[in-house]
Formats: structure tokens, sequence, C-alpha cells
């Protein structure tokens, strides 16, 4: 079952909330994948805390990265690379990963390789799509990220377009705590919008002027907000499933029309998404439905490997490590990695 | 007995290596802090230097708290990355006990003083009594007026070190009943080479763990824990009286 020739990645990820290791073999071949999720602890306080989503990663790690081995059938001894998140996100979390990495990574002398996270969620199409290939283009949503990319090749990144102010799974927090449905807001405003008319309530569309693909997306957050205050102002009763489901409508009709953009402008028949909020079933369906009337191919990752995994971060250190990418014994975290930068 | 020591809790880096009740090596920086870039570098050094063989090993210690918290971070996962890497266990010190223990043999009262911040010092109070250290108080967080309080009922002759002298030096001139003294450079920071010292005893003793049940003694909550138990606790008072 082990080809000598295989290259075997013990995957870390600490970039939020969730304290998560895996093992990769090739890129594309996951044998193991645990998530340690911290959401129960965070949803006390609405959101995630830095401090207490660090002291939950330190305690967990080993207990993580061992079942993620023993699930995989292997020792370290087997483990070709060891790949691990170094940013962006938050920077105690990150720590917490980096520095364990780096502490086996030296005592077993496997090398070494920083991963930039959100390569990682691009990369968790591999996973699943064996066949899929550069070029490509790529939407990334979570509750830190909002960006466009056109993927040039393994590693190579052009950035067509990002948000300039919240992230799209940022807005959902924030809006789900508006309307009393509190953390994590994207799967509860999505299970709410089942129940709720998408078209009850319009919610202003922003469109960031210029050539870019960039996203906005505080404005109709502002929307929701001011919506509901004007609502209580005039003693009229809030449907929250129906806000819910036009404030996911209005995030879902900014996404596609710059999905539909890239597109009609690339000419690249390829489209995937990844992140958080790409399990969202009404956004897939979407986004599927305008790569359909483009006779594009489209590519999502099952939602276990939208939501912030190890595996992913396996997938991208493989093609990094084919591409001769290897990190130090000083690697730090980097709260801020621009992507493509290194 | 092979055990290597890490102490990141504070200002300083350091890595010692204490083989058979001798210190094989001692790297500590205190230069900036930027723990992550270099405290594995420095062990990979001093390893090269003394050539260790990271496998012979019998325990890996690491200063477990109190302490700057993700300083105690850096520490702690790259003890337990070693840890579990090389199948040793693990020996938690107490990092204001490893600052006393720089003063082994001292015949005043030890009280190692780190900056916690908000006023407040992780402190404690230690003896030496015919070569075993005595701790009077635990390690805490508490203000500086608490201690020094304590120390002025005490009415013996002390002696300060750490990274919270030159914070609270002059409130100390100013409030402290009895005589003290302030040690010297070398003595007055974490040292990896007292924790391995200390940690020599823990072994002895059998006090270790393994990497997964390891974690940091922060002594404080973290500042959103201890805002929700205050507006807790401000909502029970307010039950209690209504």
């Amino acid at each position: 079952m082990n080809d000598p020739k295989d290259i075997k990645i013990l995957a870390i990820e600490t970039s939020c909330d969730e304290t998560a290791a895996a093992v990769v073999v090739n890129g594309r071949d996951v044998r193991s994948n645990i998530i340690s999720s911290q959401i129960a602890l965070h949803t006390l306080y609405g959101g995630v805390v830095p401090e207490i989503a660090s002291r939950k990663h330190i305690e967990k790690i080993d207990q993580v990265i061992t079942e993620a081995l023993k699930q995989a059938e292997m020792t370290l001894d087997d483990i070709d690379v060891i790949g691990v998140t170094y940013g962006p996100g938050l920077v105690g979390a990150l720590l917490v990963g980096v520095a364990e990495a780096k502490a086996i990574s030296y005592a077993k002398h496997i090398p070494l390789i920083g991963v930039h996270h959100i390569e990682g969620h691009i990369s968790a199409n591999y996973i699943e799509n064996k066949e899929l290939e550069p070029p490509f283009l790529c939407l990334i949503v979570s509750g830190g990220h909002t960006h466009l990319v056109k993927v040039n090749g393994y590693g190579r990144y052009e950035i067509l377009g990002r948000t300039v102010d919240d992230a799209a799974g940022e807005a959902f927090d924030k809006v789900a705590r508006a309307i009393g449905l509190g953390y994590p807001g994207g799967p509860k405003i999505e299970q709410v919008s089942k129940e709720g008319n998408p078209a009850a309530i319009h919610f202003p569309r922003a469109h960031v002027t210029g050539e870019s693909y960039n996203f906005s997306f505080s404005g109709m957050k502002s929307a929701v907000l001011n919506y509901l205050n004007s609502c209580q102002m005039k003693g009229v009763e809030i449907i929250q499933a129906d806000v819910a489901a036009s404030f996911q409508q209005a995030v879902i009709d900014v996404l596609t029309g710059n999905v539909r953009r890239a597109l009609q402008e690339t000419g690249i028949k390829k489209f995937a998404i990844a992140g958080g909020v790409a399990s969202n079933g009404t956004l897939r369906k979407a986004v599927e439905e305008v790569c359909d009337s483009y006779g594009a191919e489209f590519y999502r990752p099952s939602p276990v490997f939208c939501t912030d995994n190890a595996a992913m971060i396996g997938a991208a250190a493989y093609y990094d490590y084919l591409a001769g990418a290897r990190s130090g014994l000083d690697l730090n975290a980097v709260p801020n990695l621009k992507l493509g930068e290194r | 007995m092979k055990l290597l020591a890490l102490d990141s809790s504070g200002l300083v880096a350091s890595v010692a290596v204490v083989w058979d009740e001798i210190l094989s090596g001692e790297f500590t920086i205190d230069h900036k802090i930027t723990h992550s870039q270099t405290l594995l570098p420095m062990l990979e050094e001093l390893a090269k230097r003394i050539e260790l063989d990271l496998e012979t090993l019998d325990a890996i210690a690491v200063a477990g708290g109190p302490g700057s918290f993700t300083g105690l971070r850096i520490g702690s996962a790259t003890a337990k990355g070693l840890a579990l890497a090389l199948e040793k266990p693990l020996i938690q010190i107490p990092t204001v006990d490893a600052l006393a223990y720089n003063l082994w043999g001292h015949r005043d009262i030890i009280c190692p003083l780190m900056d916690a911040r908000r006023n407040q010092t992780y402190t404690g109070l230690y003896r030496f009594c015919s070569g075993r250290m005595e701790t009077l108080k635990e390690q805490c967080a508490v203000d500086i007026g608490a201690i020094v309080d304590e120390i002025n009922k005490r009415r013996e002759a002390v002696v300060f070190l750490g990274d919270g002298v030159p914070v609270f030096q002059h409130y100390i001139e100013e409030h402290l009943l009895g005589p003290c003294t302030f040690a010297p450079p070398h003595l007055s920071r974490q040292r990896a080479g007292a924790v391995a010292a200390l940690a020599v005893e823990y072994y002895k003793e059998g006090k270790m763990m393994d990497s997964a049940s390891f974690k940091p003694e922060y002594l404080r909550l973290s500042q959103a824990e201890r805002e929700r138990m205050e507006k807790e606790h401000a909502k029970d008072q307010e039950n209690a009286g209504g």
C-alpha cells in the first residue's frame, strides 16, 4: 500500500478555532483528517476569542496529531514532509502549530514547509477532484476571507478581487447576531433561510467600482441593521426567516455577480469554490447555475474540506514541496500573510 | 540522566542541557522578544556544540507558567512537539520556582517578581534551608502591594529578582519596611539552567507527564473569560439584592 516513492505529508492547521492534523499522500490521497472544533466554547462569547482559541490549541495539539497518525496507520518515521499553516490567521493560534511543527521537524529531521491558509483552502479542491489541474478560477469565502483568485499553476495565484471591508462569513456572523441567531452565523442563517422568502426585503447589492472584482459587504450588513431598527421604531414585527433569506440572497447575488464576470472575461472553463461559507448549499447551487450557463466545470469540496482542516494544508504543502519550497527552524507566524508571498 | 530545559516565559529565551549533574550547555538571550524565531535555532546550535543526540534525552523540561501567554505557548508547543516526536516525558516547572532557584543557597527570603502588567506581578516567596528550597508562598498573580505587605509582616531581609524589578523597584523602596537587595544581572532573569537543575529534582521524584496532557499554568483567565465572569457575578448580586 505504501509505495516508497509516495510523499507522505503530516499537516497541521491552527490558524483560528479548529485544532487540526492530517496525513495526506501525494497531495490528493487523504489518509486521515482530524479536526478538534472549539465552536461550542466560543459560542458563549458570540465569536472566536483569540486567547481562548490559543489555549485550546496547546491543550489539544498532541492528541490531534497522534490521532491523525494512528488513523493513517503511520508513525512519524513514515512521514516525508511536515506542512503547517503559518498565516494568515490569529497570531497566537498560528504560533502553536508553527512551534509544534518546527519541534517535530527538528527532532525527526523531517523537511518543513510553511503553508498559506488560503492556498490550503484552494487546494482542498484537489482532494476529491483527482483530475483538477490549473488553470482554474476559485472563489474563497470564509469568516476571515473573500477572494476571487485565478490559479495559474500550482502555487501560482493571481488575485482578481477581494473584499474591501468585511469578509462574507463575517457579515453572516454579524447579521446572525443582530437577528438573534447567535454564533456561528453561516450555518444558522442558512438553516433559517429555508423557511424564509429571499425576495421579501431588498437589501442593496454593493458593486465596487472599477475594473477589479472586489467585493463589499459592510454596506449590506448596515442595511440589515437599519432595517431592523426601523421595524423596531415602527413597531413592525420582524420575520427572522425573511430577513435571513433576503440577506443571504443579497450576499449570493454579489458573489455570483463577480463569478459571472470572471468566467466571461477570462474564458476559463473551470471554477472552484472553497472556504467555510462554501459549504452553504444555496451558494453552491447558485454558483453551479452560473457555471452551467457558461459551460464551465464546477468544483466544490465536501463540507469537511470547506471548513478549516489540515488535509487541505497537506494538499497545498505537496505542491509547494514539489516546487522546492522549504522552511527553516526560524519560521514565524505571519498573521497578515498575503497570498503568493513567501 | 540527561535533561533538556526550555524557558520562553518572559523577555528571555533560554535553552539548557544537564547531563549527570553537569550543565553541558546553556544558551540565553534577552534581546527583543522573538522567541518564535530564536528558540529552536538556539536549541539546534546548542545541540550541535555539545554533540547532543536528542534520542538520548531522558526528559524535556519547560518553564510551564506563569508568564507571557504567547511566550508560554511557544515554549510549551516546542516542548510538546519534541516530547511527542522523541517519545519522552515532559517535566513542567513552575516559572517562579525556577526563577527563585537562580539564587540557590541565598540566606534571605527570595522574592521573584515578573511583570504581569496592570500593576500586578507573578511572584512567590522562597527560602533555602540546608540546600533545599522551601516554598513560603506559592507562585501567584497579585498586586505588587499585596506581596510587599506580606513581606513586611515577616520583617526579614529579602532579595528580589526578575523582570518585574525595574517596574516595581520604586514602589518597593517606598513601601518596604525591612532590608532588601536586588539580584545582579547574571542571576536576575529566567535561565533554562535553573529550570534544568530544578527538573533534576522533579525527575528523581518521578514528577513527569506525557506530552498530550501537558498545558501551561497561566494563573490568569483570559480577558474575555474574566469579563464574562464579572458580568455574571454582577447579575447574581443584583438578583440577590433584588
